[in-house]
């Protein structure tokens, strides 16, 4: 029982990401889809006062929404589960007292938390027809700089709780070390630029029901790649502490396969 | 508070799996999620490796329901 085997966590961590992709997948088509096409469909009535050139369509409108949707949704699924799949391998045994089906789950409500909520409060997802292009570079680095920093002082967080924990105890150090993230977090959107970009014109529920929808894609992402991940570590790790209800006895020769 | 009075419950800790038994894997694997990402997420948005749009407008819904800043 030496090694935990990092290559059979990372093809389960994919594998995972895959089928929370394809859940999240559908949340987005059934959920997301309208507020988008409702979005192209304002763009294009302003369209005479834009100098948007669409010029001829190199995607039509039902592959964006059928083809392209899926496979962006999917990969990033498949991407996000690899590198949660990596991080597990290391926050496991690290973070506490946590079995591996448990240690799933915080590392993906941390990963929900931390690479899409705080960022999002930030710089939430815009619709078609709401940002302006100019800024587009800008609002990438932004975007993708608030990650990385909202990433790090977590990681940071986890590791000075997890040294305060000698001193206050585990509940105490958990707390300040959550209050020095939301501290560190406050101070990084007080100072980094916001942009206020929405037309006048743009209605506020379709924003909002876009920017919902957005967060509910990801929600069920990292929700269901938690519970799918946990449940095929949980079978893969037998040896570990959590879960403690239903440990097979399972030794050898299970042969029934 | 109980929870050093109950002995049956006791379970042995995980031994963590060590860092440099990770780093290989999370080195070339995780470049390559990031890369994955990126063309998901900004190709031939801000920065562009391939020219065109046509990275940008197979994905482009994917983009706007993942979070990312489209355009």
């Amino acid at each position: 029982m030496n090694s935990v085997p990092i290559r059979a966590l990372l093809v389960r961590g994919m594998i995972a990401g895959l089928l929370a992709g394809a859940l999240a997948l559908a949340v987005a088509y059934f959920l997301g889809e309208s507020h988008v096409d409702a979005a192209i469909a304002l763009e294009e009535s302003h369209a005479h006062t834009h100098t948007h050139e669409h010029g001829e369509e190199l995607v039509s409108r039902t592959m964006q929404a059928t083809g392209g949707l899926a496979t962006g949704v999917l990969v990033f699924g498949v991407a996000v589960g690899g590198i949660a799949a990596l991080v597990f391998c290391y926050a496991l045994g690290r973070i506490g007292a946590f079995g591996p089906r448990a240690t799933a789950a915080l590392v993906a409500g941390a990963a929900l938390l931390t690479v899409y909520v705080v960022p999002f409060l930030k710089y939430p997802a815009n619709p078609p027809a709401v940002g302006d292009p100019d800024t587009i570079g800008q609002r990438t680095g932004l975007f993708f700089l608030m990650i990385a920093l909202s990433v790090l002082l977590a990681v940071a967080a986890v590791l000075g709780g997890r040294r305060l924990a000698q001193r206050l105890g585990n509940w105490n150090a958990t707390v300040a070390a959550g209050a020095g993230y939301v501290l560190a977090i406050g101070l990084a959107y007080a100072f980094l630029p916001s942009f206020d970009e929405v037309g006048a014109d743009f209605p506020a529920t379709l924003l909002w029901r876009f920017r919902l929808s957005t967060l509910a894609v990801q929600a069920t992402l990292w929700t269901a790649f938690g519970l799918v991940f946990g449940y095929l570590t949980e079978r893969l790790l037998p040896a570990g502490a959590g879960g403690g209800t239903a440990v097979r006895p399972v030794p050898h020769g299970v042969g029934a396969g | 508070m109980a929870q050093s009075a109950n002995p049956t419950t006791v379970t042995p800790a995980i031994t963590p799996v060590p860092a440099r038994a990770i780093a290989p894997w999370a080195v070339f694997f995780g470049v390559l999620m990031l890369v994955l990402l990126y063309f998901v997420g900004a190709e031939q948005g801000a920065t562009a490796v391939i020219s065109g749009e046509a990275v940008h407008e197979w994905v482009h819904d994917g983009r706007h329901l993942l979070g990312f800043p489209c355009h």
